[in-house]
């Protein structure tokens, strides 16, 4: 344990620095105006604190009691819920469990990849004070929406990931795609907001408290609550791009420069994540009797990755073929989690296959998050090279850039579950999982895989193998710092391919525990 | 263009009131209803009404685009600070100036019915002018921006 040889103070303080300090850095960075490199290396290295900071709070949430963490905003001391006199918490609090430090992992680590990677790939777009500066706010938003434990909190974050990752995918003004898919992508996160705070009012109104320890141990079986229940479901799932609401994802995806796209992947998980939250801790007293919850899961990933794998056959644009097989990948999440959610009530079947398949939903949104910033990273890196995005005017670019051909290689062997990257790993797990619960499902899923790994064979071929193309002459391998970063995200993909069991271990099996320690979450919530 | 008589009449009887009732709300923040949000957009709607009542030339003198960025971040910067002031040794957010006996809002806070004082609160009305500050210049950053854009009669 590191922490027990750190500062009490600086460990307890842990969860708020998180959130201090990228704050800060965004609100440095619009100084460094006309001073792009400053504010490239500024984010480098706030980022990279940020990640730090994230794996001490890893440890420490680890060694504290409960595996949970709670700091009270404002208190006389961080963990202080109750003064007394009080019967309910009334202050804005963080609460972070295992499920919390798994995505704040990945909160932290993406975007430093993402900002390492835009040292070389954004240097020459002008406003890169306010690229940066945006790019460490979204960070903050979905730092806040994984760890808060209050419902208006959350809302609050939601909405500062959402409004810093529009600016980001329209970041681009000077096409005109881009500015249409910022603002697709602001109508429907405005769109989803309102549905979120409609059934905040909702929960408040009945409940008086915005808590969601406390308002997880008083929610009840009404059709107020249900309503509430329903408007967070269908937002949620919205924002993590599940089928049928996926039609933002390709054009969201697709147009945000290669680093905005892979924060985008983790900032649609950290909406799955909420999704998680909802129907596990906060409404997870009335969903262990509703197997429809789980049900209405099951069936949007299944529709999210048939749908997501035959649309992205049909496309040109590489990072469009991209982003339908990112619904297709969170459609493998969906229905995991879904099958654990339907089959909550029943202890048996959730000891048999039930925890399996959280593990494996888990394990699997680790894994995407991971080797779909990959493949969006080496495609831009292709876009940044060629300069055309239509993927028929590409051809034998594995000559000119070898290293982007072995990552794309790497990534899209992953996503189409070849042993030994970490796809495999993650997808085997929900086959045998799901299977369990009903065979069709593990059929389906093994189907969409098929077709993925059918057309990033084809695409592969057609992008970097062949006899170079006379327009891609001049092509040259990318700069170092894209390199830097898609290598790193390249050796955690066979890292965790080659040893899922770390991972799991380490990160997953702790946040499986946390999902479904509801009693643990409320505990202390004085409900 | 020059504005019409209406305009410039208008906007030199109502500015200095708007712009002080902006003030007023942001100074009283932690007092009345509204608060350094509320505040910073009032005090920028007087802003945009002076803009619109002036020649372009005149307003691109008077209002830079530049400093407007700067009392933004430090605007922002500021509420993070007097956020960080409560790490020392209590929590983030704590309020530590509150009836500290501290020169500037630091008094200590009546009991029972009253009519409300002003030098209490601790930081909350810091957060309140730095938030004032901050939405001050960026919605008057954003009103600039469209008034001297190209197009505009700015030209």
């Amino acid at each position: 344990m590191i922490v027990e040889y750190l500062p009490q103070q600086f460990v307890q303080n842990l969860p708020a620095l998180i959130i201090a300090i990228p704050l800060l850095g965004a609100f440095i960075a619009p100084l460094l105006k006309k001073h792009g490199r400053a504010a490239a290396g500024w984010t480098v290295a706030i980022t990279g604190v940020a990640f730090l900071l994230a794996i001490l709070l890893m440890d420490y949430v680890r060694a504290s009691q409960g595996g949970m963490v709670v700091y009270v905003f404002g208190a006389d001391s961080p963990g202080l819920t109750l003064p007394s006199g009080y019967t309910v918490p009334v202050r804005i609090m963080f609460q972070i469990d295992g499920l919390g430090v798994l995505m704040a992992f990945l909160c932290t680590l993406l975007p430093f990849l993402a900002a390492v990677y835009s040292v070389g790939f954004a240097r020459k777009e002008t406003g890169l004070e306010k690229y940066y500066a945006l790019m460490m706010l979204m960070t903050v938003g979905m730092l806040g929406m994984v760890l808060t434990g209050d419902i208006f909190n959350l809302f609050v974050f939601l909405e500062i990931n959402s409004i810093a990752g529009a600016a980001l995918v329209g970041f681009r003004n000077y096409r005109g795609e881009a500015a249409e898919a910022g603002f697709k992508y602001i109508a429907i996160s405005a769109f989803g907001a309102l549905m979120v705070l409609f059934s905040i009012g909702i929960l408040y109104g009945k409940y008086g408290n915005l808590n969601i320890a406390y308002l997880s141990g008083v929610i009840e079986y009404s059709r107020l609550d249900l309503i509430a229940l329903g408007l967070l479901l269908t937002t949620f799932a919205l924002k993590c791009g599940a089928a049928p609401m996926h039609h933002w994802v390709p054009d969201a995806y697709g147009e945000a420069p290669g680093s905005i796209s892979m924060m985008m992947v983790i900032s649609s998980l950290s909406s799955l994540y909420a999704l998680i939250r909802v129907c596990f801790i906060l409404f997870g007293g009335i969903v262990i009797s509703l197997p429809a919850v789980g049900w209405i899961l099951i069936i949007m990933g299944l529709i999210s990755m048939l749908l997501g794998a035959t649309m992205s056959l049909i496309q040109k644009d590489i990072k469009r073929f991209i982003g339908y097989q990112a619904v297709s990948q969170t459609g493998y999440m969906v229905m995991a989690i879904g099958v654990g959610l339907a089959v909550m009530g029943d202890p048996v079947a959730m000891q048999t296959y039930g925890r399996n398949a959280l593990t494996a939903g888990l394990f699997h949104l680790i894994n995407d998050a991971i080797y779909m910033g990959l493949l969006f990273l080496a495609a831009s890196a292709v876009i940044y090279a060629a300069r055309t995005r239509n993927m028929d005017e590409m051809g034998g670019l594995a000559r000119k850039m070898p290293y982007t051909a072995v990552f794309f290689l790497i990534g899209a062997a992953s996503i189409g579950g070849l042993p030994p990257f970490s796809g495999f790993a993650s997808k085997l797990l929900i086959y045998e999982s799901v299977f369990a619960f009903n065979p069709v499902l593990a059929v389906v899923a093994m189907v969409t895989s098929i077709i993925a790994l059918a057309a990033f064979a084809k695409q592969f071929a057609a992008v970097f193998l062949g006899p170079p193309l006379s327009n891609l002459k001049r092509v040259r391998e990318s700069p170092r710092s894209m390199l830097i970063a898609m290598a790193v995200v390249a050796f955690l993909t066979v890292l965790f391919g080659l040893y899922p069991q770390l991972v799991i271990d380490w990160l997953v099996r702790p946040a499986v525990e946390a999902m479904l320690n509801l009693a643990g979450y409320g505990a202390w919530g004085g409900a | 263009m020059r504005s019409t008589l209406i305009i410039r009449t208008v906007a030199r009887v109502l500015s200095p009131l708007v712009l002080t009732f902006g003030l007023y709300i942001i100074l009283h923040g932690h007092l009345t209803p509204g608060g350094g949000f509320q505040g910073g957009a009032v005090v920028a709607t007087g802003i945009a009404l002076l803009m619109v009542a002036h020649p372009p030339e005149y307003v691109r003198k008077a209002f830079r685009h530049g400093v407007l960025n700067v009392v933004e971040s430090g605007g922002a910067l500021g509420f993070l600070g007097m956020a960080i002031l409560g790490l020392m040794g209590y929590t983030f957010f704590r309020n530590t100036i509150a009836n500290s006996g501290f020169l500037l809002f630091g008094e200590g806070t009546p009991y029972g019915i009253n009519l409300g004082t002003l030098n209490t609160g601790g930081t909350l009305p810091y957060m309140n002018i730095f938030v004032g500050l901050k939405v001050m210049a960026g919605l008057s950053a954003i009103v600039l921006l469209f008034l001297l854009s190209k197009g505009g009669d700015g030209k």
